[in-house]
């Protein structure tokens, strides 16, 4: 008993542990590996060629597509952050009653637990040729002709992003809120600071852990994205979630790998640096 | 004096429009294609409606209209059944490993994390090239389920994080005073109490899995999960049959929210009663 007592930590997290090693360690050492294998049109060539990188980190498609996809990732974190934060702030302190504050927040992750693709179709009816928002500008004689770029262009795309991730933003910053002694914000006001003061000198420094969090979501959701990039643009845009699809779809496994390594790494790079903001543990 | 009458807050008019049109913006378009599924016999993907009918989800369920809707969303609920179940319980059991120092605590830990914020794409990639090196062939019950799993376990797993962060030990201690023994303090204390969070794990489980996509892409093999199957009627179904899709399955989602809302609600009811 004593022995088992001792160990039982062990047995309670090795489920978790083995799932990890199974479909995370195994699978990523996986593409490590074939990512210097070389291949036909028909099979994986056990090798270790270097080529798959060199290929890559010559072409110029990597680029155009790195600089999509972070363009993507910028404008989203940025418009996320601003609506995300303003949305929280709303909740966390003008909302009185915490029953209505729960429901509010509720309704705002809601839609988090229901189909993606279902709420990027959703704005094909919207945004179409001759969908709701053309057809009312039209009527009320404020543009003569549809405007093309509503569907299927880098708005589009980007527009889908923020009515996805917008809610991974203000569920860590209304977390980090709620946190906030009131008494400070009080102190502030008593002061003489502003309500814009004290947002920037007081409310903001303090939910810095939970705006890194919400970043690293969005950044990594967009960095990795490929299935809103290819139904809200179309398939007129590539992103590098994209570029990894495509190669997956010819079958080109280790190309697909290496593209996938190339993306780990930038995408670690990112998350190191937003770490230094946060101590995770201490959120929960 | 004025931040006495929080009503008149400064800021609180503006603020609230932004809200509302927030909101909006979060459900207007759901909205709109759950009108667009009532469409007429005749009627198209875009407005304006061409009559009303049912027309459109009658269609849903006549197997040559749109592929393998039932045998999809059948596969998707027993996958999500499936993940739902590991996922309460792996969690639970990991969130009860973490209240004790262990070794290799702290890098099972970021291990987590990395399976939350990599690349679903990654995942995706990784197992099917895996299972196709193993020789085996990957399948929505196998490959499927563990990609889902590396996705809604490390949520399970912070959710229980914060749970057990909130724990009073004093309960166990106390039942642990009078006697009980290791599992008895377990069964009748600390489940009771975590019970309610463990059915919010559960809800995140179900629907994470049932919405996934990215990481299904490559490791559910021959046979599609729902999401699969509605990323191929968008390219080739030009009816608004997808949009009673799409009102169906968001309606099913609903309701699984509700019910889970309402049991956790009645537990906690039920709790009020017997402290009482």
């Amino acid at each position: 008993m004593r022995f088992f007592s001792q160990y039982i930590s062990y047995f309670q997290a090795a489920p978790l542990a083995l799932i990890i090693l199974l479909f995370l360690l195994f699978p990523v050492l996986t593409i490590l590996v074939v990512s210097f294998w070389d291949y036909d049109s028909y099979r994986l060539i056990p090798d270790f060629i270097t080529e798959n990188y060199e290929f890559l980190l010559t072409s110029p498609v990597t680029y155009s597509a790195y600089l999509k996809t972070l363009f993507y990732a910028i404008a989203t974190l940025v418009i996320t952050l601003l609506i995300g934060f303003t949305v929280a702030y709303y909740i966390a302190f003008y909302i009185r009653n915490s029953f209505v504050q729960s429901l509010l927040f509720i309704a705002c992750t809601v839609p988090f637990l229901t189909s993606n693709i279902i709420r990027m179709i959703s704005w094909i009816p919207l945004l179409g040729r001759n969908g709701l928002v053309n057809s009312a500008l039209l009527e009320t004689h404020i543009i003569d002709e549809p405007i093309e770029w509503l569907l299927y262009s880098d708005f589009s795309v980007i527009l889908a992003f923020v009515h996805l991730y917008t809610l991974f933003v203000v569920v860590p910053v209304f977390n980090s809120m709620m946190r906030i002694d009131r008494n400070l914000v009080e102190a502030a006001i008593d002061s003489g600071a502003s309500a814009m003061q004290t947002i920037t000198h007081v409310i903001l420094p303090l939910c810095k852990s939970g705006l890194a969090i919400g970043s690293i979501f969005v950044m990594t959701l967009v960095m990795g994205d490929f299935i809103t990039v290819t139904m809200m643009s179309g398939g007129l845009s590539a992103s590098v979630g994209v570029l990894i699809r495509n190669e997956i779809s010819l079958l080109q496994y280790p190309a697909a790998a290496a593209n996938a390594i190339v993306l780990l790494g930038t995408v670690l790079i990112m998350l190191s640096v937003m770490f230094r903001f946060i101590n995770i543990k201490k959120e929960l | 004096m004025a931040r006495i009458n929080q009503r008149h807050k400064p800021g609180f008019v503006p603020l609230t429009l932004f809200f509302i049109l927030f909101l909006i913006f979060l459900y207007g378009p759901t909205a709109t294609i759950a009108i667009l599924s009532f469409q007429g016999p005749d009627g198209g993907l875009t407005f304006p409606m061409n009559g009303i009918s049912l027309h459109w989800f009658r269609q849903l369920f006549e197997p040559q209209q749109v592929g393998d809707f039932g045998g999809s969303l059948l596969r998707s609920v027993m996958l999500g059944f499936a993940v739902m179940i590991c996922t309460a319980a792996f969690s639970l059991l990991a969130g009860l490993a973490y209240r004790r120092k262990f070794k290799g605590s702290d890098a099972l830990f970021y291990l987590s994390l990395v399976s939350l914020i990599l690349p679903s794409i990654l995942i995706s990639l990784g197992i099917g090239i895996m299972f196709d090196r193993l020789g085996l062939a990957p399948t929505w019950y196998t490959s499927a389920f563990g990609a889902h799993l590396t996705w809604t376990l490390p949520f399970g797993l912070l959710i229980m994080f914060a749970v057990f962060n909130r724990f009073n030990r004093s309960y166990e201690a106390a039942a642990m005073d009078m006697g009980a023994t290791a599992w008895q303090t377990f069964r009748f204390v600390v489940f009771p109490l975590v019970l309610p969070s463990l059915i919010g794990v559960s809800l995140f489980g179900f629907t994470l899995s049932y919405d996934e996509f990215a990481r299904t892409l490559m490791t559910s093999g021959t046979f599609n999960t729902l999401p699969l199957e509605i990323y191929g009627m968008t390219t080739n179904v030009t009816t608004p049959v997808l949009y009673a899709l799409g009102t169906v399955t968001t309606l099913f989602s609903f309701s699984l929210i509700f019910c889970a809302m309402f049991a956790v609600h009645l537990l906690k009811k039920h709790r009020a009663k017997t402290v009482n």
